[in-house]
Order: C-alpha cells, then sequence, then structure tokens
C-alpha cells in the first residue's frame, strides 16, 4: 500500500508506446470556499487562497513532501508581480519543492484548461501526476497607474541627467495621476459581460422567470448538497468560512422576483437580468488532482473519474455575429461528434452559471431547429437535455465564480457525481461541462465515471 | 510552554521571592526528547525483606540490561534519578517497613525531575486479608509520597494481575513510560497489568513504527497534539475533526505527514467512513484514539435538552457507534488498540458539568466493559483522563479561577496537551498490550476528587 520510494530523479513510469494513450484519472479535488468580493477574503492575496487550496489537497491525500509530475493553475485578475503564481503557491505549501509548475491564463475556462492540458500530459506518458487549479480575486485585484504615468516613469528611468528628468517630470499632469482600475469590459467593444449576455438573452428572448427558475435551482441545489455532506472532501474552510457566502438556502422565486434588473437596461421592459440571476464578482481557488491509474493505486488514492476529451471554441461577437458567451453552443456538437456521442449519453450535464441567461441562451440555441442546420450543420437541432440531469449540485450562481476557480470547482464535483452514481445501463456514468469564457471563447470536457480497463 | 508564573518562581529573584514568602514553587518539569537519557540519574531498586527478592533481582538484571546505572543500595550524598520500590512479595503491611525506610533517606538524594516507582500486586487479587493489606498499603503510600515529592518529581505504581510478574512486557512498558520524561504530569497514579503479553518496541523512540492510528478531534489542542506524539512515535496518520475546522485539521495533517478526514463522528455511518479511510489509503488500521469531545456547560437546573444532547452524542455515543463498527470490522489489523480520552471531570464531578461529567463517566464504563470483547482479538483498551491542561478551552476560564485550578496538584501547575498525548501513546503501544480497560489519570495528581 505505502507509495514506492520517491527519489527526485525517478523516472516516471512505462512511457507510451507509439499509438496508444494512458487514462487520466480524476483522484480528487480540494477548494476553499467562495466568498463575495469585499467579504471574508478581503485581505488574503491569489497566492494566499491558491496555497490554501494545494494545502487542502495534499492534507487530503496525504501528498506532504511528494513531487508531483507537474501542477498549472493561473487568475485571471493577476497582478504583474505574480508572474510566477503557480509555482511560488507550489513552494508555499506541503508539496515536495521539486514539483515544477505552470501559470495558464484562459479568462473563465482557466481552470478547465489547466484540467484538460496536464490530462493531456498524463495520457501521452510525460506526467504520472498533476494537479490543476485556479484562483481568482475581485477584492484584491490589481490597480495600476495610468498610461500616461507609466510613460513618464519609463521615460524618468532612461533619463541621464538632472535636466533630462525635470524635462520628463515637466510632462506629468494631474490626469495622470488617477489608477488605472480593472474592469470587466470587453476591451474591443467596452461592453461589460453582463450588458453582452444581456443583448443575448434577448435575442433568444429568454424570460425573467426561467432565468429566475435556473438561480433558484442552483441556490437549492447547492445547499443541499452541502446539507448532506457532498461537498466533505471537496471543500476545505477558510478564514472562518466553511460554506460559500453567495449561497442563500432561503431563497424563493418570490424573493428572486423583487430583485431589479442591473444589465440591459437600455433594453427597456426586455431587462430581464438581476443580481439574483447573475454571479456575483467572488474570490476563492480550487485544485483537482490528477493522475495515472498506477500512480492512485500505488498511494491507495481513489479514481473517480477519466478526463475523456475536450474541446475549446471561439466565436465572433464582435461584429455581433455570435453572443460573447456563446462559444460553447459551438465546442460541444464537435466535442460530441467527435466521441460518437449524443445527449442521449451524458447523464449530468455541468453548465457553467456565469449568468443565468447565458445557460438558458445555451440550451435554446442547441433546441433551435434552424440554428441547428445553419450554425452547427447538422440534420436539425442539437437536443434538447433532461434538465434533472443540470448542474444538479447547484453551479456558479450560488457558490459564485472566481473566474479561474470555477472549472476545478466543477471538474472536482462532477468527478464525485458520477463516481457516486455507479454505472448507467451497463456503462460508465457520463458528464459534459461547459464554461464560457470571455473574449468570446469557451471550453467544453467530457468526463467518465472511472471502471477498471477490460482485462484487469 | 510552561506557564509564566512557574518560569517567574523558577530562577533568579523570582524564586528568592517566592521561598521568602512561601508561595507555591512548581518545578519545569522534565519531559521526554529523543536522546536524553530515560532518568537523571542512578536507579535505585529495593525489594521487601532484606531488600533483595526473585522479582527485584530479575528486574534489576533488566534495568541493567537497558544501560541504567542500577543501586541496589544507596551511596551517601549520590543523586538518583529512580527509586524503584518492588513489592510484589510483599504479604503483610509489616512487611513494607524495610524497603520504603531504606529508600526514605533516599528521598532526598533525588535529581530533579526524578522517579519514584512502586511494583506491587493487586488487593483484589488477594484472599488473605493480611496480604491485601500489606498490598492496598501501598496504594495510600504511594499516593501520599507523590504529595511529598518535589521539584518536578513524581511517584507512580504498577499494579500486577496474576497474569504479571515483575518482568513481564507491559510492567516493564508500563515501567520505562514512568521513568521517562513521557509521564511528567502523570503523578500518584497506578496503572494495573494484567497478562503477560505484549512486546517492548525494537527501537524505544519509534514505538508505533509501521502503525496506522486514527485520532478525531485533530484539528486543535489535545488531538493535535496526540497527531504529532503518534506521528513522533513512529505511527502514520488519519486525522479527524468537523468539516468546520478542515483547514486546522489540514495544517496539522501536513505537519504530521497524514491524511485528513473531515468526518462529523455523530454520523451514523461514521465508523465505517473511517475504517474505510484507513484501509483504503493505508492499507489498514491498528490504533484508534477517540479525542473529539465538546463542553456546554450550564448549571443542571438551567440546563436544556440541547445542550445535553449534544454533549452525550459527540462525547460517547459516537465513540459507542464507531467501536460497534471497528469490533464488526474484519479489517482491523492485528492487535488493534483504543484509547480513548475521559476526564476527571467524568471521575471526581465538576460544578456545571453534569452533561460532561455524564459523558465522561460514560466513557469510563465503555472502556471497562469493551475491555474484555478486544482482549478475545488480541487487543486492548483504555482511557486516559486529562485534569487541568494549558489549552485553548482552559484559557478562556477567568485569570483568578484558573490560577487557582491550575495550582491544585502535587505538581503546582497544568500538564501541556503533549503530556495527556504521551500518555495516550504509551497506552496505544504493544508494550502496553498488557494493560486493558485502565483508566489512566494525567492531572499531576489533581488535590480535587480521587
Amino acid at each position: 500500500m505505502p507509495a514506492a520510494a520517491h527519489s527526485a530523479n525517478a523516472p516516471h513510469e512505462s512511457p507510451v508506446a507509439p499509438g496508444t494513450l494512458r487514462r487520466a484519472v480524476v483522484v480528487g479535488g480540494n477548494r476553499i470556499p467562495f466568498a463575495r468580493t469585499g467579504g471574508a477574503y478581503t485581505k488574503s492575496s491569489n497566492q494566499d487562497m491558491l496555497t490554501a487550496a494545494l494545502d487542502g489537497l495534499i492534507a487530503r491525500f496525504g501528498l506532504q513532501e511528494e513531487r508531483i509530475g507537474e501542477v498549472a493553475a493561473g487568475a485571471v485578475l493577476k497582478h504583474s508581480r505574480d508572474f510566477n503564481l503557480t509555482r511560488e503557491a507550489v513552494l508555499g505549501s506541503a508539496l515536495s519543492p521539486e514539483t515544477p509548475a505552470y501559470d495558464l491564463q484562459q479568462a473563465c475556462a482557466t481552470g478547465l484548461e489547466t484540467v484538460l492540458g496536464l490530462a493531456n500530459k498524463i495520457k501521452l506518458g510525460q506526467i504520472d501526476s498533476a494537479i490543476a487549479g485556479g484562483v481568482d480575486s475581485a477584492s484584491d485585484a490589481p490597480i495600476a497607474v495610468s498610461e500616461g504615468l507609466r510613460e513618464i516613469l519609463l521615460d524618468l528611468n532612461r533619463a541621464k541627467s538632472l535636466p533630462d528628468r525635470l524635462k520628463v517630470l515637466a510632462r506629468l499632469r494631474p490626469k495622470d495621476l488617477a489608477p488605472d482600475a480593472p474592469n470587466t469590459g470587453e476591451p474591443r467593444t467596452g461592453l461589460s459581460m453582463g450588458e453582452h449576455q444581456a443583448l443575448t438573452t434577448a435575442q433568444w428572448k429568454i424570460s425573467r422567470e426561467a432565468q429566475d427558475e435556473i438561480a433558484f435551482n442552483s441556490h437549492h441545489n447547492l445547499a443541499a448538497a452541502y446539507e448532506r455532506g457532498f461537498f466533505d472532501d471537496l471543500v476545505t474552510p477558510y478564514r472562518g468560512l466553511s460554506r460559500d457566502s453567495n449561497l442563500r438556502p432561503d431563497t424563493s422565486m418570490e424573493k428572486l422576483a423583487t430583485l431589479k434588473p442591473v444589465f440591459g437596461k437600455s433594453l427597456g421592459a426586455e431587462a430581464t437580468m438581476t443580481a439574483g440571476n447573475s454571479t456575483p464578482l467572488t474570490d476563492g481557488a480550487s485544485t483537482v488532482l490528477l493522475g495515472t491509474e498506477e500512480w492512485a493505486d500505488a498511494r491507495g488514492l481513489p479514481k473517480l473519474a477519466l478526463v475523456v476529451d475536450g474541446e475549446a471554441a471561439a466565436v465572433d461577437f464582435v461584429h455581433g455575429k455570435d453572443g460573447l458567451l456563446m462559444a460553447p453552443v459551438f465546442a460541444v456538437p464537435r466535442l460530441l461528434a467527435r466521441n460518437g456521442l449524443s445527449f442521449e449519453d451524458i447523464d449530468f450535464f455541468e453548465i457553467h452559471e456565469a449568468f443565468a441567461g447565458t445557460v438558458l441562451s445555451t440550451l435554446a440555441a442547441w433546441e433551435d431547429e434552424e440554428f441547428g442546420r445553419t450554425r452547427l450543420g447538422l440534420d436539425g437541432a442539437l437536443g434538447k437535455i433532461d434538465r434533472a440531469k443540470l448542474n444538479v449540485n447547484g453551479s456558479s450562481l450560488a457558490a459564485g465564480h472566481p473566474f479561474a476557480a470555477t472549472g476545478g470547482r466543477i471538474v472536482a464535483s462532477l468527478a464525485k457525481i458520477l463516481h457516486d452514481n455507479g454505472p448507467v445501463d451497463g456503462r460508465p456514468a457520463r458528464g459534459l461541462i461547459s464554461i464560457c469564457a470571455a473574449g468570446g471563447q469557451g471550453v467544453v470536457a467530457i468526463l467518465e465515471a472511472y471502471s477498471a480497463p477490460e482485462g484487469r | 510552554m510552561t506557564d509564566k508564573y512557574t518560569q517567574f518562581v523558577s530562577h533568579g529573584i523570582g524564586k528568592d521571592l517566592a521561598n521568602k514568602l512561601g508561595l507555591p514553587q512548581p518545578a519545569v518539569l522534565r519531559r521526554y526528547k529523543a536522546g536524553e537519557p530515560l532518568v537523571p540519574g542512578p536507579v535505585l531498586v529495593l525489594g521487601n525483606g532484606n531488600g533483595r527478592t526473585a522479582g527485584s533481582d530479575e528486574l534489576a538484571a533488566v534495568l541493567v540490561g537497558w544501560g541504567l546505572d542500577v543501586r541496589r543500595a544507596a551511596l551517601p550524598k549520590e543523586k538518583l534519578g529512580a527509586i524503584i520500590l518492588v513489592l510484589d512479595a510483599v504479604e503483610h503491611p509489616d512487611e513494607l517497613a524495610g524497603p520504603v525506610l531504606t529508600a526514605a533517606p533516599s528521598l532526598r538524594d533525588l535529581a530533579p525531575g526524578a522517579r519514584v516507582v512502586t511494583i506491587s500486586r493487586t488487593s483484589a487479587s488477594a484472599a488473605n486479608p493480611a496480604v491485601a493489606a500489606g498490598r492496598q498499603g501501598v496504594d495510600g503510600l504511594l499516593r501520599s509520597l507523590a504529595k511529598e515529592l518535589r521539584a518536578g518529581a513524581t511517584a507512580n505504581g504498577i499494579l500486577l494481575g496474576d497474569g504479571a510478574g515483575t518482568t513481564s512486557p507491559s510492567t516493564l512498558g508500563a515501567l520505562r513510560f514512568f521513568l521517562s520524561g513521557r509521564s511528567a504530569f502523570v503523578d500518584g497514579q497506578f496503572l494495573t497489568v494484567t497478562s503477560g503479553s505484549g512486546e517492548l518496541a525494537a527501537d524505544a523512540d519509534k514505538p508505533l513504527a509501521g502503525k496506522v492510528a486514527v485520532v478525531t478531534g485533530a484539528a486543535r489542542g489535545i488531538g493535535a497534539a496526540i497527531a504529532r506524539t503518534l506521528h513522533r512515535d513512529g505511527a502514520r496518520l488519519v486525522v479527524v475533526d468537523i468539516p468546520a475546522a478542515g483547514d486546522h485539521l489540514a495544517a496539522v495533517a501536513n505537519e504530521v505527514h497524514g491524511t485528513a478526514l473531515q468526518l462529523d463522528i455523530t454520523t451514523e455511518d461514521a465508523g465505517r467512513r473511517i475504517i474505510d479511510h484507513a484501509v483504503e489509503r493505508h492499507g489498514g488500521l491498528d490504533i484508534v484514539v477517540h479525542n473529539a469531545g465538546i463542553t456546554r456547560d450550564k448549571l443542571l437546573a438551567n440546563m436544556d435538552e440541547g445542550r445535553w444532547n449534544s454533549v452525550i452524542g459527540v462525547n460517547i455515543a459516537s465513540q459507542l457507534r464507531i467501536n460497534e463498527a471497528l469490533l464488526g470490522s474484519d479489517q482491523l489489523h492485528k492487535t488493534p488498540r483504543i484509547v480513548s480520552v475521559a476526564s476527571t471531570s467524568g471521575i471526581a464531578g465538576n460544578r456545571g458539568q453534569t452533561n460532561y461529567a455524564a459523558s465522561k463517566g460514560g466513557v469510563i464504563g465503555m472502556v471497562r466493559a469493551t475491555a474484555p470483547v478486544l482482549a478475545e482479538r488480541g487487543g486492548s483498551i483504555n482511557a486516559v483522563a486529562p485534569g487541568f491542561i494549558e489549552t485553548d478551552m482552559t484559557a478562556r476560564i477567568p485569570f483568578a479561577t484558573r490560577e487557582v485550578a491550575r495550582r491544585l496538584n502535587s505538581l503546582q501547575q497544568g500538564g501541556l496537551p503533549g503530556d495527556v498525548a504521551e500518555a495516550i501513546a504509551f497506552l496505544a503501544s504493544d508494550a502496553a498490550a498488557g494493560i486493558t480497560g485502565e483508566v489512566l489519570r494525567v492531572c499531576g495528581q489533581n488535590l480535587v476528587g480521587a
């Protein structure tokens, strides 16, 4: 049972013969509870939170002093000083300091992309174990000096003599002293993500009530999952918080209906997006432990699910061809086709709730005959999903959405759901993850409950 | 850390002042550190009769084998590390005078942190009144002597049942524990050895090497100290606490290179989940330490159902349920050991703690009744009852009450979480296999209660 001695230079397991791939197993995950921005984690940096999430994972799986194949994580709102964020978090954790790490950034898809990239390395035989993750703090967001001040400071540094320096400083104007705070607006359109989604929500004629229902279900499903102990081995408390602070177990359709629209107000009566059916800014971090079957077995670790496949897509939202957050609409049919699957073969759907409108617009596009024919190149609609299979333990509307941490949250939770569910019709349960991201991007993935390969 | 008062009166002006005013002068206790000698000087071994009995001769030979400097008679003015009174052959109160009065002058020559240990037979096993009187006399003798010792020296006794002798493995194990710094805050107490089973560790500094141990309530305080001590002694650890304490639990797990299991022990399937985790991750389970406990103090007149039930539920009902799962499992390793944390409140009572004392008294009852069941599969179960221990919990007691509580014992100070942990680590070791159904107090010989 005990791990084989793991010397720093021990080669990893058998290399992969050409044409064969190993399987990448989700062993488990850990995250800290997500906190609404300005709340419990106001004074915590991205590095603090990512380190805490890593240390919880290490404690859960006994990985102290272990040299992990590679750790990849990232943050969307990132300080320039955090150029080596993940490596620094590893050095601050209980892992072996000989564990390499890299940072990755793909907006809200960051977390899922780290899982896919590392799973691919495992499948290829490059590494035997990996930790994927993500973190974000909108509380401890970077604030930059203005572009004018930045240029003056750089010129000042280059100036050789005192008169030259004075000349440079003379260019300074009061407006240059105003700091440049980050915003969630799209650089090419100037519209915030919420305003973009408001256009898409209106385009697909998504009702206010349908959106509130998604939010209501998210809160109730997440609260129920906490109540039955589902998160006992997925979440480690942090800074006095043991559950997501955005969670409102007692919310109701009536309460949600009282909220005033905050996005798409220019649409007048058609404005449907409120603070209740949109995710708030959130702080948090998540991690996922991946490995080969042999690596997990050697340490007596669980094997929850397999990372089957993933797909990225992007849309031209700049010219208004598609909505900003609609890229998964295109990624999912490509992923399903490549794996010879349809919606019928999927038992759990995890569609990231950036906004309730995003989920509903995505489902509407998949259910639309004409869209299926003209845009997805299918014979008709991609299909309708059974809502009972959607975000069964809640999603971002209830948990919150620390951008880069959402992928890890979903992968670890889905892996546990699949494992707990057992086989469906004699085959392992399958789950589909769909995450939209800024810049008109989206990343989607398929996980499958772990089952021993044939002949073992 | 030793408390501030003890530090103050241990040196310089503080020491002089305390002397002149007749204030209590608690000593800095001799605590275990790997590599340090077992005792701080030569060991005087005395039997009854002429000071030499078969039992004392055999024991002295073993101690010489341990590398100890053994004396069969005291040298004038020589500082002694320990005095061992081997009284297993006492058959009449008259026979106590020889060894006791021989040892008496040497009490002045004890080194700081020295030990007095008696080894005698249980009075319950004697049918003859004179034999029983002689044996029971040792009880009063030892408890009184413990109160007379100074400078961190302690006195404890080993009682031999019919199945045990002076060199039985657990007699030697208990003797080693009492002689060493591991028993720093154990004073005026007895441990009964009932059988000849058990074996001393090959490596005295790693007595739990290769064992898998579960500690509940391990996120902080005494539980965290237990985890650290078991880890130091070589065990691999599963640390358990409620999910809300998970961050502290993770820190402990990472410190002791164990695995963290966030689990409410009052859930119905807690026992099975603990076993599954230990078996899957560590290949089995040897030791379970029931440490998790809560207090919800109120005078009984003001007690509500919630306070009463939660204390009973966490402190004893959960242990009963988990033990049932453990005993019903075929996945435990050979010689399973269970150690429960009781409390002196459960023995002597404590105002405002009817619920807590009921739960801790319950622990003691459970331990006694479980011992024979566990013995059938080669295991053992014992309880440790801490007295005043310096923890975050006792730090919240108002200053004056706390100061009185911590001085009201023979060592005139509170114990440390590590002191409780040392007793638990000993009872969890194979050297203690011949000790079962026992309650060992770690209280510095608290003057209140038994």
